[in-house]
C-alpha cells in the first residue's frame, strides 16, 4: 500500500452503491491506481462500464473464489466527475439564482433589485459561465417574466441558463420555461463545485 | 420521506431469477383438479381455476419493495402491478387482498397510510374490492395485492399461444429499473423520473379493453423478467417464436446513459443469464441492459394479427394509451429472433 494506490471494498454492497463509492473515488483523485473489490457478477460488470463511460482505463481484473479486483488506472490527478455533458466552457462563474427577489426587506423593492441585476448582468465582460435557477428563481425564466429579455440576451451571449427541474414541477411552470432547460440536484450540483460559485438568496 | 433508501432490491428487481424458479419448481407437481385449468406448472401470469361453465377465477399475487420514495405512489404502482397480471389474461379484476411488510418503528404509521390510499386509488380506479389483507413488521418495507379477477376461459388470454402471422403491441415504454437504479445513485433527471412513475402508476385497464375489441393471439405484462424475458416465455409455447425489433422499443428518457453508466439493476444481469440462449442475432450490449431491465407494472404484451396491427394502434392512441409496434410473430419456437427492418 502506498500513497498512489486506493483499495475500495465494495464486497457485500448492493449495486447501485460499488458503482456510486468508485464515482466518488475517482473524483476525490489523489492516486494512481484505484482497485474495486466487487463480490458479485452484476456490481462488477457495473463497475467495469462506469469505468468505460468515465473513460478510465482498466488495467487488469483479477477473479478467485467469487471476489473481483478491478484494478482502474487513472493518471493520479483527480478525474472529471462524469455527468450529464454539458456546453462547458472554459473559466466563468457560475450564478446561483435561488429566489425571484434580492434580499428581505420588501418584495417589490428586491424584484426590481433583481431585473436590474439580471440587466446588469447581460453587460458584464466576461459574462458567468452560467446561471442556475432554483426555487422562486424558476419563476423569472417563464413565459411572460419581465426578465425573460435579459435571460435570453444571456442565453445568446452563450451563458448556460439551467432551470431546477423539481421547482418547475412544485410550482406548475414546467411547460411555461421560455429560455434555457430543465436541469436536475445532480448536475445543479456537480455544477456549483467546479468553480466561484455566485448566490443571489 | 425517502422510502428507496430502507430497501436492497426494488420493484420487480427483487424477484427471484427464472432460471431459479424452474429448478425450485421442476417436478413438483398437484392432484389433477377437474376444475384446475393453469397452475405453477405452466408460465401464465395468472392461476386458472373453474366457477361455472363460462366462468373461471383468475388469481395472482404481487408484492415487493418500494421503487419510488412517495409511499402513496408506491401504494398505486403496487397495486396496478398486481391487477396487470389480470388485465394481461383478459380477466376483470373482482377482488383484492393486501401484503404489507412495514418497519413501523423506523417509518411509523404516516407512510403506511398513504401507501394504503395510493393502492385503494387504483384499486377503485379498477373497480376491484379491497377485502382485506394481513400485515407483518419488518425491517424492509414490502407492499403488494393478491388479487382475483373472473374471466371466460374460453376467452382468456395466454401468454405462449403464438401462431405466426402477428404483430407485437407493447403498450407502456420500457426502463423503469435503470431509472429506479438512477434514483439510488442520485443522478436520475426530473423528465426520466416522472415518465416512469407515469408509466408505472397506469393502470393496463384501458390497453386491456382496447385489445379485448381485437383478436388477441396471446399476451403478457412485462415485468420482472423484462421485455426480453416476457417475450422468451410468450415464444416458448411450441408453436412458433417471434421476432423483436429493438430499433422500435420505447425507452424512458435517460436510460441509456444510466445503463451506460453501469446504474444496471442485478435483475437485469439475472434475466440475461436465464434467457440469453433464447436469442437469435446481434444484441449489443446497451441494448441487452434495456430489453432485459426488469419492469415494474410494465405494459402489455399482446400479439394480434398483422392485418389489425395498424387498427389495435390507432385504437389505443384514441384510447389514451401509448402503443408500440416492436415485433412479428413466427419462426422457430421457443426463439427470439432480432431483425432491424
Amino acid at each position: 500500500m502506498n500513497a498512489t494506490h486506493r483499495t475500495l471494498d465494495a464486497r457485500g454492497l448492493a449495486c447501485p452503491e460499488p458503482v456510486i463509492l468508485t464515482r466518488k473515488a475517482l473524483a476525490e483523485g489523489g492516486f494512481e491506481t484505484l482497485e474495486v473489490v466487487v463480490d458479485n457478477d452484476a456490481a462488477r460488470e457495473n463497475v467495469l462500464k462506469f469505468a468505460e463511460f468515465s473513460r478510465c482505463p482498466v488495467a487488469r481484473v483479477e477473479a478467485a473464489e467469487g471476489v473481483f479486483r478491478l484494478w482502474l488506472a487513472t493518471a493520479g490527478a483527480p478525474a472529471p466527475a462524469p455527468e450529464v455533458p454539458s456546453p462547458a466552457s472554459a473559466g466563468g462563474a457560475v450564478v446561483l439564482v435561488a429566489t425571484e427577489a434580492i434580499g428581505r426587506g420588501d418584495d417589490e423593492l428586491g424584484r426590481l433589485l433583481m431585473r436590474g441585476f439580471l440587466f446588469a448582468l447581460t453587460e458584464c465582460e466576461p459574462p458567468p459561465l452560467r446561471v442556475i435557477l432554483m426555487n422562486g428563481g424558476v419563476k423569472l425564466a417563464v413565459e411572460g417574466a419581465e426578465s425573460l429579455v435579459n435571460l435570453r440576451r444571456l442565453a445568446d451571449a452563450g451563458v448556460e441558463i439551467l432551470a431546477c427541474g423539481t421547482c418547475l414541477e412544485f410550482f406548475g411552470l414546467k411547460a411555461s420555461l421560455a429560455v434555457g432547460r430543465v436541469s436536475n440536484m445532480y448536475e445543479i450540483a456537480g455544477h456549483l463545485l467546479q468553480g466561484p460559485a455566485v448566490t443571489l438568496s | 420521506m425517502n422510502l428507496t433508501a430502507h430497501t436492497r432490491f426494488s420493484g420487480c428487481g427483487a424477484k427471484l431469477g427464472p432460471g431459479v424458479l424452474e429448478k425450485a419448481l421442476c417436478g413438483l407437481s398437484q392432484p389433477a383438479y377437474p376444475d384446475l385449468l393453469a397452475d405453477f406448472s405452466g408460465s401464465e401470469d395468472a392461476g386458472l381455476f373453474r366457477i361455472g361453465p363460462d366462468a373461471a377465477l383468475v388469481q395472482t399475487v404481487d408484492f415487493f419493495p418500494p421503487i419510488v420514495d412517495d409511499p402513496r405512489l408506491f401504494g398505486r404502482i403496487a397495486a396496478a402491478n398486481a391487477l396487470s397480471d389480470l388485465y394481461a389474461m383478459g380477466a376483470r379484476p373482482i377482488t383484492a387482498l393486501a401484503l404489507v411488510c412495514h418497519p413501523l418503528r423506523e417509518l411509523g404509521i404516516e407512510p403506511l397510510r398513504a401507501m394504503m390510499e395510493g393502492g385503494l386509488e387504483a384499486l377503485v380506479e379498477a373497480g376491484c374490492a379491497l377485502l382485506g389483507g394481513h400485515s407483518i413488521e419488518d425491517p424492509e418495507p414490502k407492499l403488494g395485492y393478491a388479487v382475483t379477477g373472473i374471466v371466460d376461459p374460453a376467452r382468456a388470454w395466454r401468454n405462449n399461444t403464438l401462431v405466426p402471422g402477428g404483430a407485437l403491441i407493447l403498450t407502456k415504454p420500457i426502463g423503469t429499473g435503470l431509472v429506479n437504479m438512477a434514483l439510488r445513485a442520485g443522478c436520475a433527471s426530473p423528465e426520466a423520473m416522472a415518465a416512469s412513475h407515469t408509466a408505472m402508476g397506469t393502470l393496463n385497464r384501458a390497453a386491456a379493453e382496447v385489445l379485448a375489441r381485437f383478436q388477441v393471439m396471446a399476451c403478457t405484462d412485462v415485468t420482472g423478467f423484462g421485455l426480453a424475458g416476457h417475450a422468451a416465455e410468450m415464444a416458448g409455447g411450441g408453436c412458433c417464436g417471434l421476432t423483436l425489433f429493438p430499433d422500435r422499443v420505447p425507452l424512458l428518457p435517460g436510460v441509456g446513459d444510466y445503463a451506460a453508466m453501469g446504474l444496471v439493476p442485478e435483475g437485469t444481469y439475472r434475466n440475461r443469464e436465464g434467457r440469453r440462449h433464447c436469442l437469435r442475432g446481434e444484441l449489443s450490449p446497451l441494448e441487452l441492459d434495456l430489453v432485459f431491465d426488469p419492469q415494474t407494472s410494465g405494459g402489455l404484451l399482446a400479439a394480434v394479427p398483422e392485418s389489425v396491427a395498424g387498427e389495435v394502434l390507432s385504437a389505443l392512441h384514441e384510447a389514451g394509451v401509448e402503443a408500440w409496434n416492436i415485433g412479428a410473430t413466427g419462426g422457430e419456437p421457443g426463439t427470439i429472433q432480432i431483425a432491424r427492418p
